[in-house]
């Protein structure tokens, strides 16, 4: 079992659901990001999604593009992340850390090469906003070969049939993006969400994560409710924007209490 | 002989193209792919199409034999496809009556598009407005600075101008943008693509639409000169103008096909936006698998060219394909050779060509320089240049 299967496994034991806080690597500077990892860990996150920064960011709002945009002052690029990987293993081995990002930073050194630096850095999962099911077939045997979950987006916009192929593909879990629109957008529906959540858990036993759109106790505690998975995106690093070196850690901790208090609440 | 039948019908130039798109757009594609195929071979639709581009942009385009620049060369006959005289100034107008056409038909009341010098801006602004539809542009703020006449036209035109300050501030952040407010408004949008860029179907679309470039100056040819070329040059950002005069070329033997990038201040001084001359990686960039300017870490680099249509990192993977397969040739033009070659237009013929387009003539130039005199090289004239007489202007230091 990967160390996201293992995860789920536990919670799944003790009635939880699963709190991923998200963040960009090398945001606000790359000297912060561990630390920034362990306050996360000590604070609720059972897992952490860690955005690698891209030139190009697509699929992003606004808050999400500029703190990209932030670590790329730095030019924190995959190699940077892998290192920072490798740096909070040194003294987590059981927090999994989950990848997002885009495709060309991969293109860029082979599908190979990076799953190889990517198990070496011990990375667990791997999202790649724009590599869909039918692109990256011999991506995913690469990262599966390695024991790194490859894990997908679903989209409100994505039919039944393409859900079956997508799921076929996915391990660790999949990603339902419960909004139209990039990240950070508008208020999610969750009558809406837990409706497409229910005809997604027809389809696949792998648990369902929910992230777009959750950006406080209310909805954190409410998407809890019917995921296996929250992610919190947009909003943590909005509170990473808004902080100072001085108080980043103590706002991003008080802020994973909230929320966890919220999740476990639900 | 196998005719030439691309990309595959999942938008496949073989390992170039693809749909490379965030899941959350994935069912928008589909569904333009499916109409796509519905209409573009659906006799009303080609008519309509057909009677706006003859009637409203004013073609076909005449071909003109540059007989002054042929005799000042002192090589093969310089033959230019006159997309310049073509309504907007360009050949842009060809792409965009296409689909806005199809979006009429999609039933969506609402175009967007991005741009960078500002002419795919103003070719969507102008159908738009002539059929009626809600249109707004995207624009990198540095470019919106740079182009103010274009960006007064597209308001004059009725259309929303949003200047996009995210990245470089130039047109792969515009059309960053604008996939980002199709996916948020993809049920009354249609995302009007200028180039021969993006996912699957817009390579092939955009090219199918500028192919009457190409099926035109077949046509004009033998009546002209009785013959077909030895050459077709044509500039290369993205690489619509290119595409649509290559295209219908592409299983004619012996007629070479060149594409001329940017080279900047030279490809050596890494300040160029020539992807293919300058052997750049393949990676994934706006949809598409293609050649990109990127950096070590797979981070996409900024790009230089004096014209700002040819300002582009990557190229449509139709070329990267015609490239690897060697069908087309590519080569690149620096800034000085692209501006020699316009002022001399203008003095040899009594034309202004736009920078990007000087490009085309530099190299034209060039190569009917090294050839015999009953040769022919045809260049393609992708747009006038009046939209760059400040740029013109500003490098010979004199303020209109």
């Amino acid at each position: 079992m990967s160390r996201i299967q293992t995860t789920f496994a536990t919670l799944k034991q003790q009635g939880k659901t699963a709190l991923i806080p998200y963040i960009t690597a090398g945001d606000p500077h790359p000297k912060h990001t561990v630390n920034l990892m362990h306050t996360l860990v000590k604070n609720g996150a059972d897992m952490i999604e860690l955005g690698v920064p891209f030139s190009d960011p697509m699929a992003d709002g606004p808050v999400i593009q500029r703190a990209s945009e932030r670590a790329l002052v730095h030019k924190v690029g995959l190699t940077a992340v892998l290192d920072m990987v490798k740096e909070f293993r040194q003294t987590n081995q059981t927090t999994p850390i989950i990848l997002m990002g885009y495709a060309n930073p991969i293109e860029a050194i082979g599908a190979t090469v990076f799953a190889d630096r990517a198990k070496a850095a011990d990375v667990d999962g791997v999202i790649t906003v724009d590599y869909p099911p039918e692109e990256c077939g011999d991506f995913v045997k690469e990262l599966r070969a390695r024991n790194i979950d490859p894990v997908f987006l679903l989209s409100p916009t994505t039919e039944p049939k393409r859900v079956e192929l997508i799921v076929n593909q996915a391990s660790g879990f999949v990603y339902y993006v419960s909004l139209k629109g990039v990240t950070g957008a508008a208020n999610l529906d969750i009558v809406e969400v837990s409706a497409r959540v229910a005809s997604i858990r027809e389809q696949t036993k792998l648990p369902v994560g929910v992230g777009f759109g959750i950006r406080d106790a209310a909805t954190a505690k409410a998407t809890a409710a019917i995921a296996d998975a929250v992610v919190v995106g947009s909003r943590m690093v909005q509170e990473i924007e808004a902080s100072n070196d001085d108080n980043l850690l103590g706002n991003v901790a008080a802020l994973m209490q909230e929320l966890k208090a919220a999740v476990d609440a639900a | 002989m196998q005719l030439y039948d691309m990309p595959d019908a999942r938008g496949h130039f073989g390992q170039f193209g693809g749909t490379f798109v965030a899941e959350t757009l994935v069912e928008a594609l589909e569904e333009l792919r499916v109409m796509y195929e519905k209409y573009r071979h659906d006799p009303e639709f080609l008519a309509e199409y057909a009677y706006d581009l003859k009637h409203f942009v004013g073609r076909p385009s005449p071909i003109y034999h540059a007989k002054r620049l042929s005799d000042q060369i002192g090589g093969a006959q310089i033959y230019l496809k006159r997309e310049d005289l073509n309504h907007t100034g360009a050949h842009k107008i060809n792409n965009t009556i296409g689909q806005a056409l199809l979006a009429k038909r999609m039933g969506k009341p609402r175009v967007i598009a991005e741009t960078g010098a500002g002419q795919h801006g103003v070719a969507t602004a102008t159908i738009a407005a002539r059929l009626g539809l809600e249109c707004v542009v995207y624009m990198g703020s540095e470019d919106v600075k740079r182009q103010a006449p274009n960006v007064f036209r597209m308001k004059l035109l009725g259309a929303t101008v949003v200047p996009v300050e995210s990245g470089s501030k130039t047109l792969k952040d515009a059309l960053n943008e604008a996939m980002r407010d199709w996916v948020t408004n993809v049920h009354n949008t249609f995302y009007i693509i200028g180039t021969v860029a993006g996912p699957h179907p817009y390579p092939m679309m955009v090219r199918d639409f500028q192919a009457v470039i190409g099926v035109e100056a077949k046509e004009q040819m033998l009546e002209m000169a009785g013959r077909q070329p030895d050459a077709v040059v044509a500039c290369v950002g993205g690489g619509s103008n290119a595409m649509g005069i290559f295209y219908p070329y592409i299983d004619v033997p012996n007629v070479r096909l060149i594409g001329v990038e940017a080279a900047g201040h030279g490809i050596e001084t890494g300040m160029h936006a020539a992807p293919l001359t300058a052997n750049s990686p393949v990676g994934v960039l706006h949809g598409n698998r293609t050649y990109l300017m990127q950096d070590a870490d797979g981070q996409i680099i900024e790009t230089h060219s004096i014209s700002a249509g040819l300002d582009y990192p990557g190229v449509g993977p139709e070329h990267a394909w015609l490239k690897d397969i060697k069908r087309a040739e590519y080569v690149a033009i620096t800034d000085d050779e692209a501006m020699a070659a316009f002022h001399n237009l203008c003095r040899t013929e009594g034309i202004i060509p736009a920078l990007e387009s000087s490009h085309a003539l530099a190299y034209g130039q060039k190569l009917a320089k090294t050839m015999d005199k009953d040769q022919i090289v045809l260049v393609n004239l992708s747009g006038r240049g009046d939209k760059d007489i400040n740029t013109v202007a500003k490098l010979a230091n004199i303020t209109l």
